[in-house]
Parts: structure tokens; sequence; C-alpha cells
């Protein structure tokens, strides 16, 4: 980071500190009002018995509810749905990823055309997106079954796994296009001339993508990596509408709510909260190691 | 040329690839939206018959009685509002970050990050039970806060990066030619800044108008349900009917101003996702 003022005297830096941190103020407010406090209460309440609909009883419990969280079987389905998923979408996202981003930036006409068309998935209401989705592959109104090499009867959200085979391509379709942008953010900074001289060299157009390309856009890569893989792991709206958790398919945030908002047991359901956060905070830990310092270039977007 | 003509060939594929990849779902919406209730289960990709009944049953009975009409225009509101505050906040801090040395800086920005990643899930019992307390329980407000706090990150990073683009020297150079300092704000760095705090305000928008676990978490009628809440209690015209027909033109209804907007500041809105990602 530059500086772009000269500091002209101790006096006017600390009046420019002064404005800088007035001018920061209120969004650094607004950020900490609904993180920081709501995450130290919501340990507050994992550690004692509260449940809305028995208002009376309660008190403080000590680690109980984790202990019931960690040693039910339910807890660790979900963990392994939501890992699955995670692994799995964001595996597909990254393929499809990069091939959209490499017709993105090198396509000779038509790229505003493409970038229209992929805009469209992310700015569609993911709610909306898993209806559409939803309405394809139901037996009785989708017109999926109707395609060849698709039994007519196939129940898709019958069964657990082809529950998550239509969960996972909502997901991909929706998320793809943002992982095709933020890779193409880090296709367009590889100098052009590079490819050029591999292409005198005699290098094939593949020996090009894995020597030059794949190489250089590491950086980008874990970046996009890092916000889907942490995005992927909340997945809550598509199966919320899909299968609401049925079929073994609950995610863990779909658990989370279940406690706190469906039967209000603001004491598990918080437990829930705080091991979310603790996985959350375990899978950035893990990438921020991967990239270094170079985490703080990239950037927060859903 | 043989080698031009070929790699024509294989973008025009790559390229009608993507399109179907990225319409398909949306077309299918539209084409739910349009059958008859007798037909909606036929399976056809393409309406046999297209009738408008899905979108009159939407807006019958108007605000009172319509289960869309006060849940698009709380949907609309809301993530108006939020885009607002969310865009002014961000500006001054975006603009401190991007002008001003001073200590605290990199703490803000990583900050920022984190927040971004922070799992909302793990804020909705809290929240819950604080907005009873409070009385934010089934309100504006009560949406516009979260929505600020996870918008903000994205629209402070958004920010910084055009705002470290703007050749500040301008405004010396304008006020040197005689212009007073609000001229020189007002006409020359104002305009300037306008493009990225537009694109900013995109962004922010679709995140709060995407919106579904604060929304069902923390609104219990149509006083403040957003869209996305209230297409998961939809429900059909008697006990016997699903509201496919319905949900589907609702879908269409709030998607339709977003493609149009997606349509007309593709650029913008592509380099405001890139902008950051790719200088520091």
């Amino acid at each position: 980071m530059e500086a772009h003022v000269p500091a002209a005297g101790s006096a006017r830096t600390r009046s420019e500190h002064r404005l800088a941190w007035l001018l920061c103020a209120p969004a650094v407010i607004a950020m900490l009002a609904v993180t920081a406090y709501p995450i130290v209460y919501a340990i507050a309440l994992s550690v004692q018995q509260i449940d809305l609909r028995f208002p009376d009883e309660g008190g403080f419990v000590g680690l109980d509810n984790y202990t019931s969280v960690l040693s039910s079987q339910l807890w660790w389905t979900d963990v392994f749905n939501t890992v699955f998923l995670t692994v799995v979408t964001v595996s597909i996202e990254l393929v499809l990823g990069m091939a959209i981003a490499l017709v993105m930036h090198r396509a000779i006409f038509g790229r505003g055309v493409v970038r229209t068309a992929v805009l469209i998935p992310y700015g569609i209401i993911t709610v909306v997106s898993a209806f559409a989705w939803q309405f394809a592959f139901a037996p009785d109104s989708g017109f999926v079954n109707n395609l060849p090499l698709i039994s007519d009867e196939m129940d898709w959200f019958g069964g657990r796994f082809s529950s998550f085979a239509v969960i996972i391509m909502a997901e991909v379709w929706k998320t793809t296009p943002f992982m095709a942008l933020l890779l193409l953010a880090g296709l367009v900074t590889i100098d052009g001339q590079l490819y050029e001289a591999a292409k005198v060299d005699g290098a094939s157009a593949w020996q090009r993508f894995t020597r030059i390309t794949l190489p250089l856009m590491k950086p980008a890569i874990l970046v996009a990596l890092l916000f889907r893989t942490l995005d992927a792991f909340r997945v809550f709206d598509t199966i919320y509408i899909m299968t609401a958790g049925a079929q073994d398919t609950e995610s863990v945030s779909i658990l989370g709510f279940n406690q706190l908002i469906s039967r209000l047991n603001l004491g598990l359901g918080s437990a829930v909260s705080v091991l979310i956060f603790i996985c959350v905070l375990i899978i950035a830990t893990l990438y921020v190691k991967l990239l270094g310092t170079r985490v703080e270039e990239g950037r927060p977007v859903k | 040329m043989e080698r031009g003509s070929r790699e024509y060939v294989l973008w025009s594929i790559g390229i009608v690839v993507v399109l179907i990849f990225a319409l398909i779902p949306v077309l299918w919406l539209v084409s739910v939206s349009l059958k008859t209730p007798e037909s909606i289960t036929d399976g056809r990709f393409i309406p046999s018959e297209v009738s408008l009944d899905s979108y009159k049953s939407l807006f019958e009975g108007g605000i009172d009685e319509s289960p869309f009409i006060k849940p698009l225009i709380n949907s609309i509101l809301i993530a108006l509002s939020t885009t607002v505050i969310s865009i002014v906040l961000a500006s001054f801090c975006a603009y401190a970050i991007a002008r001003l040395e001073f200590p605290g800086k990199r703490v803000i920005l990583a900050g920022a990050l984190a927040i971004a990643m922070f799992p909302p899930i793990s804020t909705i019992g809290p929240l819950f039970d604080m907005w009873r307390a409070l009385g934010l329980y089934d309100t504006y407000p009560g949406l516009i806060i979260p929505y600020l706090t996870f918008s903000l990150p994205l629209a402070i990073y958004c920010l910084v990066a055009f705002f470290r683009e703007i050749p500040w020297e301008l405004e010396q150079a304008a006020q040197v030619d005689g212009a007073t300092p609000f001229q020189a704000f007002r006409k020359v760095i104002v305009p300037l800044a306008a493009p990225g705090m537009f694109t900013a305000a995109i962004l922010v928008f679709i995140f709060a108008w995407n919106d579904f676990l604060f929304a069902i978490s923390l609104t219990s009628s149509d006083a403040s349900r957003t869209v996305p809440a209230s297409l998961a209690f939809f429900t059909g015209e008697s006990s016997f009917t699903e509201p496919t027909g319905s949900i589907a033109a609702a879908a269409v209804v709030v998607t339709v101003p977003i493609i149009v907007f997606v349509l007309f500041f593709q650029r913008r809105i592509v380099s405001g996702l890139t902008a950051g990602a790719v200088k520091g």
C-alpha cells in the first residue's frame, strides 16, 4: 500500500488518523454489531439449557449441549453430507469455471454474450434456482424424466444420493459463474507474450495451459476455492427448498436452523452454531496457510 | 486459413454450450409459469398452450389478499435501503483506506475479510433472541441490519479497488484553477467515483435481494417477509393443487429485473467482481 499523502507534521498526522477513524467507524460498528457480539452471545447460550417452549426450566449446564450434539448420529450424518456436497460441488465448479473463464477470456467473438449469459445464474435468487431445478426433476411436472436414457419412473427426491445429484446440479449452476469470474480475474493478469513465446517454441495448447496458465493462476485459484468452499459449506437455501433435509440430506446449517428456529431450542442450537463457526475457522485457517499473506489481496464476495 | 476456421468452430461450440448451460433453467421456469393448471404435469419443455393464469393469481385480491404483492414491496424496499446505507458507509470507509494513512487500516481490511467468511447461521439464534427483546423481530430494520453487516465487506473491497484508481491530483488541480474545494469534489471527484459506487451498489442489491436464511428466521408475517421467504410458504389454490404454477410465475417476476440489470450492466458487474482480485 503506497502512502498517498506525505505526513507534514505530527499534528497533521494525528488529525488525519482521527478523520480516517471517523470515516471508518460507522462501517466497522455495523460489521461488528451482527457478528462479534452475536457469536459471543451464541457461546453464552450454548452452555445453558434454554428452550423457549419451556421458559421456566434452564440454567448453566456447562458443555452438556456440546456433548449431546457431538454424540448424536444426526450431527455426524450432517457433517458428512455437508463435506460431501462441498467437495463435490467445488471440484465440479473449479473445472467448469475454468472452462468458462477461458471461453470468456479467449473467445474471438461473442465475449459480451457469454459474460451476460453467465451472470444470469449469479444474479438469480438461490431459492428461485432451487425451485427451477426441483420442478425440472419432479416426477409429475418435470421434463427431465421425459428425456431419453432416463426412466420415466425415476423418483429423484425419493433417495439420498439421487437427491444429492439434483442439489449438486442446482448449486453448481448457481455458483459456477462466480468461480469463473474470480478465475477470469487471474487469467487477465497473465502476460500474453508468454503464450506467443511458448507457441514459437512449439508448445501445444494443452502444454501452454498446464505449464503457463495453471502455475501463474495458483493464487487466483486458491482465493476462488477459499471463498467457494466456505460458501458451499454454509449450503442451506437449495436443500431447504428441495428436500428440507428429508432422505438424510440435511446439512449442518439446516440442523442449526431446525434447532434454533423450528424447535426454539436456543441452547442446543447455539452449540450447533458454535461448532459450525469452528469448522469454518478451521477451513479458513487451512486455506490461509496455503496462500500465505496473499489472501488479503483477494476479495470477499458472495 | 484452415486453422482459423477450425478455431472459429470450436469457439462457437464453446459459446453455445455456455449459453445453454446458463439459460435452460430460466427458460424452463418461464415455460412452467405459462402452462395451464391442466397441462402443468405434462412434462413438456415447451408448453402446449400458453396462459397467463398463474400470473393473474399472483396479483389477485390486491395487497391484502395476494400472497405476493406485499413480499415484493418488502423485498424492494429492504434491498434498496440496504444498498443505499451500505454504499454510504462503505464509501466513507473505502475513501479513508484508499487515501489516508492511519494505523489499523490493515486490521479493518482483514476484519472485513473475516466477516465475509463468517457463517450467517451462527448469528441466527442470538439475533432471533435479541431482535425479539429489542422489538426488531419481523421488521424492516431487523433484516436491513444483518444485510448491512454481510454486504459491507463486499462493498468496501470493491470501492477500495475503484478509489485507488482515481487520479486524486485532479482535485488539487481544479482548486489551483480556482474551483472551491466543494466544486472540485462535486465536479471532478464525484463523476470519477460514481461508476465504482454504482457497481458496488449492484452487487450489494443482488446480495440483499437473494437472502433466504435471515428472511425466514427473523420474520413471521407479511409485515416484513421478503419474496424468497414467502415463496417457501406459497400454497395452492386449494389443498389439492400444488402451487407450482404460481411459484414459477413469482420466480419469473423477481428474476426479470435482475436479467435486465445484467444485460445493461454486464461490463460493470464483471469489473466489480474481478477488480480487487487483480490489484492488492
